[in-house]
C-alpha cells in the first residue's frame, strides 16, 4: 500500500472526511465564528424564533405562578401517583444534559478531534437542560420556598437531611453536576471571550467581554496551567456524568416498587441519557449549521459520528429493556410478572408500544449510511428518539405506580393542562436560552478550532 | 499638566507560525534571557518545554481540593449521623457508610473541580484588569492569528536596541517596544 493511501475506501463519508472544511486559516476561523456574535446583523429569523420561545417561556412563568398560588393540586398527580409529570420531565431533561458532558469530557480524554466544533454548544445545552431539570423537583416539593431544607445547614430545627436517602443524593449529584458543567463551560470560554474583547468595536461590548475574559492575554505560562486545569476538569467530569444518572436511577431502584427495583437501572439509565442527549445535540446542530452557514465546521462527519453514538447507545437501551423484561419473568416474582403484563396489556400499553417503536425500531434505520448522512432523516430521527426517551420515563413512573402490590391501592394518572403548560414551558425556556447563547457567545470554540487548523494543516503536509 | 515619564516594559516581536515562535523561544533562552513571555491564540505544542517551563501546581491543588471534599463530605455525614443526631432505626448501625458514598463522591468531584479552576485562575493572577502587554501595538492579534514573544525590561541582559535587533535577527516581524502605562 502506497503512503498516504487510506487503508479502506468507503464511499462519501470515511475517517478521512475532514472535521474542518478545507482552506481555513487561524484568521478565517476567528473571523467566521466571532462574526456571528459581533458583526453580523441579527436576522429576522432570530427575532421570530426568540420571540416564539420567549412567549412559551411566559407560559412556564404563568404555570409556575399558578402552582405557587394553588399548590400541586392543579397537577394530575394523586395518591398513589405522587410523581407524575414533574419527575418524568426531570429525568428527561437531566438525561439530555449528559451528551454535552460526554462530548466535552469523555471525547476530549479519548482525543477525538471531531468533538471540537460541537463541544461548546453541547455544553451550553447541558447547562440549559440542567436548569430546566432543576425546576421540576423544586416545584414538585409543593413549597419551593423551603427547598433550602434539602441542604445541610445548621438550623434551629437541630436535624440534618437524611443522607441515606437517594433523594438527598440527587440534590448533591444534580447541584454538583450543574456547577461542574458551568465551570467547564466557562473555562473553555475564557480565551474566546478575550478574542471577542479584542475584536469588539463598541465600548459596551469591550467592557462586558473584557470583564468576562478577566484579563486573559494568552500567555504561555497561563496556557500551561489552563491546559492542566482543563484536562483535570475533563477527568473529573467523566465519572461525574456517569454518576449523575446512576444516582437518578437510584431514586427508583432503591425503592421496592415492581419495575423499579432492578440492578440494571444504573447502566441503562446512563445509556439512555446519552442516547437522548445525542439526539438533542443533533436536533440543535442541524438548524444551527444551516442558519449560520457553519457546514464547514459542523461537517457531515460530525453528524454521522453522532448518529453512530446514538445507534450504539440505543442498542444498549434496547438490551436494557430486554433484560428488564427477561429478569421480571425469570424471577418468577408475581408482582414483577404482573408488571410485564401491565406494560403489554394494561391501560398504558399504547405508551409502551410507542416507546419500543421510537427507541428501538425506528433508530435501526441508522445502520444505513444513506440514512445517517441524510440531514432531514437525521433531524426527524432525533425528534423521534427524544419522544421515545420521554415515553420511557413515563412508562417507568406511571405504570409502576398505578399498578403496585395491592389492587385497592391501584390508580390512574392523566396530566392536566398545567402539567402540559409546565412541560412545554420548559422547552420554551430551553430554546430561548439557546437563541440567546448563539447570539451573544461563540457557539463554537474559536481557540480549539485554531488548534484544529494547525493539526489538519500538518496532516496535509 | 506634567507628562508622566513612560517606562519601557519590554520589546515585543511577532511571528506568523507557531513553529517559528517555538524556535525563537529556544533561541531566546539560549541567548541567556530569563524574563520573557510568549502570547499565543491557542496553546502551542512544545512551547512550554522550549521556554523551560516545568510542571505546574494545578494538579496538586486539585488533588488537595478533592481530598478535602471527600474526607470532609464523609466526615460530616459520619458526625451528623453518629454524634449530632443519632437515630436508631431497627438497630441498624449509625455509621451506615455505604449509604454515605454517593454524597462523598459528589463532594469530592465538586471540591476538586472548584480547586482546579480557582487554583488555575489564582496562579495565573486572574482576574487582572490591565497588563502592560495590552499596550503593545497589534496585540489584539494575540487572541486571533499571530504569535508574540516579549522580552521584558527587567531582564539583566535587556538592552533596548540590542534586544530589538536580536528579535529581528530571529526573523520576528513588527518588533517594537512596549510601554509600561
Amino acid at each position: 500500500m502506497s503512503a498516504g493511501q487510506p487503508p479502506f475506501d468507503s464511499p462519501e463519508i470515511s475517517r478521512l472526511t475532514p472535521v474542518l472544511g478545507p482552506g481555513h486559516t487561524y484568521s478565517s476561523v476567528t473571523d467566521k465564528i466571532s462574526a456571528i456574535v459581533l458583526t453580523r446583523p441579527t436576522s429576522l429569523g432570530w427575532y421570530i424564533g426568540f420571540l416564539l420561545a420567549f412567549s412559551v417561556f411566559g407560559v412556564l412563568n404563568i404555570a409556575i405562578g399558578w402552582l405557587i398560588m394553588k399548590g400541586v393540586g392543579i397537577w394530575g398527580i394523586n395518591i398513589p401517583i405522587g410523581w407524575g409529570f414533574a419527575i418524568v420531565n426531570f429525568v428527561w431533561w437531566i438525561g439530555i444534559g449528559h451528551a454535552g458532558t460526554l462530548i466535552s469530557a469523555i471525547l476530549f480524554l479519548l482525543n477525538q478531534k471531531w468533538r471540537t466544533s460541537i463541544n461548546r454548544f453541547a455544553e451550553a445545552m447541558t447547562l440549559f437542560a440542567v436548569a430546566c431539570a432543576g425546576i421540576f423537583p423544586l416545584i414538585h416539593t409543593g413549597r419551593p420556598w423551603y427547598a433550602f431544607w434539602m441542604f445541610p445547614y445548621p438550623s434551629v430545627m437541630g436535624i440534618w437531611p437524611q443522607f441515606r436517602s437517594p433523594l438527598i443524593w440527587d440534590v448533591f449529584a444534580v447541584s454538583t453536576y450543574g456547577t461542574v458543567s458551568l465551570l467547564f463551560w466557562f473555562v473553555g470560554l475564557i480565551p474566546d471571550l478575550a478574542t471577542l474583547r479584542d475584536r469588539s468595536t463598541t465600548k459596551a461590548k469591550q467592557i462586558i467581554y473584557g470583564m468576562l475574559a478577566m484579563g486573559w492575554r494568552g500567555s504561555a505560562r497561563h496556557w500551561h496551567r489552563y491546559q492542566s486545569a482543563y484536562l483535570l476538569l475533563a477527568g473529573l467530569a467523566t465519572p461525574l456524568v456517569l454518576s449523575v444518572h446512576t444516582v437518578v436511577s437510584f431514586d427508583f431502584s432503591i425503592a421496592i416498587v415492581p419495575g423499579w427495583h432492578t440492578t440494571i437501572f444504573p447502566p441503562y439509565f446512563v445509556a439512555g441519557a446519552i442516547y437522548s442527549g445525542f439526539a438533542m445535540v443533533i436536533t440543535i446542530a442541524i438548524p444551527l449549521r444551516k442558519a449560520y452557514g457553519l457546514e464547514d465546521f459542523i461537517t457531515m462527519r460530525h453528524l454521522e459520528n453522532m448518529a453512530k453514538v446514538m445507534l450504539a447507545t440505543g442498542l444498549i437501551v434496547a438490551y436494557g429493556y430486554f433484560f428488564e423484561f427477561f429478569m421480571s419473568l425469570y424471577s418468577g416474582n408475581k408482582f414483577d410478572v404482573f408488571l410485564v403484563h401491565q406494560r403489554l396489556h394494561g391501560p398504558y400499553a399504547p405508551f409502551y408500544y410507542a416507546l419500543i417503536l421510537c427507541n428501538i425500531l425506528i433508530p435501526q434505520l441508522l445502520w444505513f449510511q444513506k440514512m445517517r448522512t441524510n440531514v432531514v432523516v437525521l433531524f426527524l430521527m432525533s425528534i423521534v428518539v427524544n419522544v421515545g426517551m420521554w415515553l420511557e420515563r413515563f412508562v417507568i413512573i406511571v405504570i409502576s405506580l398505578t399498578r403496585d402490590f395491592m389492587p385497592s391501592a391501584w390508580g390512574r394518572y392523566s396530566p392536566t393542562i398545567w402539567d402540559w403548560a409546565t412541560f412545554i414551558g420548559t422547552m420554551g425556556m430551553f430554546v430561548m436560552l439557546i437563541f440567546l447563547f448563539v447570539r451573544v457567545l461563540p457557539a463554537i470554540s474559536i481557540a480549539e478550532m485554531r488548534e484544529l487548523v494547525t493539526e489538519t494543516s500538518e496532516e496535509h503536509k | 499638566m506634567i507628562a508622566r515619564r513612560s517606562h519601557i516594559y519590554g520589546v515585543i516581536g511577532e511571528f506568523e507560525k507557531p513553529e517559528q515562535l517555538v524556535h525563537a523561544a529556544v533561541k531566546i533562552r539560549e541567548a541567556g534571557y530569563r524574563y520573557y513571555e510568549s502570547y499565543t491564540p491557542f496553546p502551542v505544542e512544545g512551547l512550554p518545554e522550549a521556554m523551560g517551563m516545568r510542571r505546574n501546581m494545578v494538579p496538586l491543588i486539585t488533588l488537595l481540593g478533592g481530598l478535602v471534599g471527600g474526607l470532609g463530605g464523609f466526615g460530616f455525614q459520619y458526625w451528623a449521623n453518629v454524634y449530632s443526631y443519632p437515630m436508631n432505626i431497627a438497630g441498624r448501625p449509625l455509621n451506615s457508610w455505604p449509604a454515605f458514598i454517593p454524597v462523598t463522591f459528589e463532594l469530592t468531584i465538586l471540591c476538586a473541580a472548584l480547586s482546579a479552576v480557582l487554583g488555575m485562575l489564582a496562579l495565573n493572577g486572574l482576574p487582572q484588569p490591565h497588563h502592560p502587554i495590552f499596550n503593545a501595538h497589534r496585540f489584539t492579534h494575540a487572541s486571533a492569528d499571530r504569535f508574540f514573544v516579549c522580552i521584558q525590561a527587567r531582564d539583566k541582559k535587556f538592552q533596548l536596541a540590542d534586544t530589538a535587533r536580536f528579535l529581528q535577527g530571529l526573523s520576528a516581524h513588527h518588533v517594537s517596544e512596549v510601554h509600561d502605562d
